[in-house]
């Protein structure tokens, strides 16, 4: 251990205990808790805390991946067990504070789980919770625990440990070996092997190369990434950081949408304080290598989540993809070798170099290992964010972790990899959850995010949708794209208002074609995947609009409230 | 130069000073005039293509590139709803409606008086409370369109108690 890591771990445990001595509330503020109103929730703790005059800790931590139980607010008093509270409203603080934190009696019939010591209360423990039971939580570990705005509550928890080590004891082409014996996979859709990729740039040369670390995440039913940037940044930091040391690059940038607040302010925060820790600049914890980090904003546009088209947006430019050859490990950034991974894939690197690799792929399957962090939603009873081990069927995460969609209501389709994944029907729920299996299924894992659809939709209108999605989108660069997106969603508008033509289901097969063969990146050549695939498990609804003239869902109505300009 | 022009000139220039993100390029300056005055009027192409060393048509090109750059000034309030696949399965069509009819607007776009602008989102972030919507930044989740109804209620009152909770978008 180097002397300046043993002394930020030192000062760090020493204020945790300080912390630990107090009685102290969490509350849950990423996007998911604040759309459910935690803001008010925790103002209310302020504001009662201050009326009782009682001193208590508040601090906001991310998301625990309990999407469906915000506000959830856990309150600890010293000694006693940590409990969590759901669906927390401003009108019954006053009770959680005077039973809780003043009289030190837990409101047992309020909590939806404790950790240590809640079974004596009759509280279920977290990890017993359907939800929780069976996750592995690797990238998530400190999810929900720690305030992500504190760098020494992850460095209590062990943070940067994995820093520490690879700079004392390990070599570049170490930190490579173990990242490829890990066999990580990109997260960001491609499942590229990691440790392949980062030998690609590690053979470039300097001085100057970049990490850059994609957090666009456009894609709609996905918020695992700004899921962990709220929650963990500094984990997605160390990350970034053993990459650069691994591939002996010098500057790391974090590529975040513009608007979302809390991700972006909280990663600043954490590249602050890392650069405050000696974590970040020259002479990383007093070893002879240096990295500096910084935030990009890009502006609304799905394409820029693409590699080439990320890098010109970095550069400041419209996002459109470049042709590769060259590729980014040669020719990226500003001119400079680069590499881009994912931050999920970022994000999983320090407890691989804190654990070894063997130990990363010892959980998962025989070609993807470790796991998978899933983003549920829509018609389903528990939707939030999990972190399940690769090879989970997909029954066994929705149903008896998610608690299967709503009573009264059947399953019709999950949309899975974003809106160019396509569909998987209800009969498909009992393959496994990794690469491999679900691309031979005619789905993609992609980025984790899982769509849940129920008999209530329309195939066809959910199809139109996603092609609607992919028409706004296209950045316009390859026609084929621009022209075949914008035809085919004119073609589906008119099945959906009971107006097809002859042959237009063939039409837009032959528009698939071209885009797919002649469009630069994955949006126009994956354009076509969304119709595919409804086509392959709906005919009987696409025949349905188009010969019979109705929907069997009773959905489409001709009237589409969707943009529908063509933006560029 | 007008005066306002003037004045406008000035507050772009702070703006584009005090950002926080090292590399300065095209899309940042934009970004962070969007920031400050909610829009991009032509002063601010200039200015951006004058501390950018580049031409006004370069920057015209990436302004009119990503959907969430305006170039008029936005209404007092901005309500978005989200289109995404997830909120939509879950009942966004009727909120986007129950919201244009209130407004009397047909589609996106500022009302008369310049008191709302109604914008779609591709996806605000918070699938897990769909359907989604957000007033002035701060999301509302489980949305409902007796909820927008009222939402658009409160924001068109004379005297708005708005403003309440918190923005989660980037506007300060």
């Amino acid at each position: 251990m180097t002397q300046a890591y043993a002394a930020l771990k030192h000062s760090a445990q020493e204020r945790e205990r300080l912390r630990e001595a107090q009685p102290r509330i969490r509350v849950g503020t990423a996007l998911c808790g604040l759309a459910a109103g935690a803001g008010e929730v925790e103002e209310a703790f302020r504001k009662e805390l201050q009326a009782k005059g009682r001193g208590a800790m508040v601090s906001e931590v991310g998301c625990l991946g309990l999407c469906y139980a915000e506000p959830l607010v856990d309150i600890t008093i010293p000694g006693g067990p940590r409990v969590f509270y759901g669906n927390v409203t401003p009108d019954q603080v006053a009770e959680l504070v005077q039973s809780h934190v003043v009289n030190g009696r837990p409101v047992a019939q309020r909590a939806l789980a404790a950790l240590g010591g809640g079974p004596a209360l009759g509280i279920p423990d977290l990890h017993d919770l359907p939800m929780m039971k069976g996750q592995v939580r690797v990238a998530l570990r400190n999810a929900g625990h720690i305030d992500p705005t504190d760098i020494d509550q992850y460095i209590a928890a062990g943070g940067y440990a994995a820093l520490d080590k690879a700079l004392s004891e390990m070599t570049p082409q170490q930190v490579t070996e173990q990242v490829t014996a890990s066999g990580l996979r990109g997260r960001g859709g491609a499942a590229f092997p990691t440790g392949t990729k980062w030998r690609f740039i590690a053979g470039s040369p300097g001085p100057v190369k970049y990490i850059l670390c994609n957090c666009e995440e456009g894609d709609p039913g996905a918020f695992n990434d700004k899921g962990i940037l709220e929650s963990d940044p500094h984990t997605l930091v160390e990350g970034m950081i053993l990459a650069g040391y691994a591939t002996g690059a010098s500057n790391g940038i974090i590529f975040i949408r513009h608007g979302h607040e809390g991700p972006i302010e909280r990663s600043r925060a954490a590249l602050r304080h890392a650069y405050q820790a000696g974590l970040l600049g020259k002479n990383i914890l007093g070893s002879s290598f240096s990295f500096e980090a910084q935030v990009s904003l890009v502006g609304e546009s799905y394409v820029s989540g693409e590699e080439t088209a990320l890098m010109e947006a970095v550069e400041g430019k419209r996002a459109m993809p470049r042709y590769r050859p060259p590729f980014p490990a040669a020719v990226g950034a500003w001119g400079k070798p680069s590499n881009i991974n994912n931050i999920k894939t970022l994000s999983y690197v320090p407890e691989i170099i804190a654990k070894g690799g063997a130990w990363f792929a010892g959980i998962g399957t025989e070609r993807s290992k470790g796991t998978a962090i899933l983003c549920l939603s829509g018609s389903i009873r528990r939707p939030g964010m999990m972190e399940v081990p690769m090879g989970m069927t997909l029954r066994h995460a929705l149903e008896e972790m998610a608690g299967g969609v709503p009573e009264g209501r059947h399953l019709k389709l999950l949309q899975t990899g974003g809106p160019l994944g396509g569909v998987l029907t209800a009969d498909k729920l009992d393959i496994a959850m990794d690469f491999d299996a679900m691309a031979r299924a005619g789905a993609i894992l992609g980025s984790g995010g899982i769509i849940v659809a129920d008999d209530t939709t329309c195939a066809v209108d959910l199809t139109r949708l996603l092609v609607a999605f992919c028409q706004y989108e296209s950045c316009g660069k390859c026609f084929p794209c621009r022209l075949g997106t914008t035809h085919m969603l004119e073609i589906l508008e008119r099945i959906c208002r009971f107006q097809a033509q002859p042959g237009d289901i063939d039409l837009m097969r032959d528009i698939g074609k071209s885009m797919a063969v002649g469009s630069l990146c994955g949006h126009g050549q994956l354009g076509f995947n969304p119709v595919q695939s409804a086509l392959n498990s709906f005919a009987d609804e696409f025949a349905a609009h188009i010969q019979d003239k109705r929907c069997l869902a009773g959905v489409c109505t001709g009237e589409y409230l969707t943009p529908q300009r063509s933006r560029r | 130069m007008t005066s306002q022009s003037h004045a406008l000139r000035q507050t772009i220039r702070q703006a584009l000073a005090k950002r926080q993100d090292g590399t300065v390029t095209v899309l940042s300056s934009l970004l962070a005039v969007e920031d400050a005055i909610g829009y991009i009027p032509s002063e601010a192409i200039e200015e951006v293509a004058d501390l950018t060393h580049t031409t006004v048509n370069d920057v015209w090109g990436v302004a009119s590139f990503y959907t969430n750059f305006r170039f008029t000034p936005p209404g007092q309030h901005i309500l978005e709803v989200c289109w995404g696949p997830t909120c939509h399965l879950l009942g966004a069509p009727a909120i986007v409606k129950a919201a244009l009819d209130s407004l009397g607007l047909a589609s996106e776009g500022d009302t008369p008086d310049g008191g709302v602008t109604f914008k779609y989102n591709t996806c605000l972030g918070a699938c897990a409370q769909a359907p989604v919507m957000a007033i002035d930044h701060q999301l509302v989740g489980r949305a409902t369109p007796q909820a927008a109804r009222e939402k658009v209620s409160k924001l068109q009152a004379p005297k708005d108690a708005s403003g309440q909770g918190r923005s989660v978008g980037a506007r300060q």
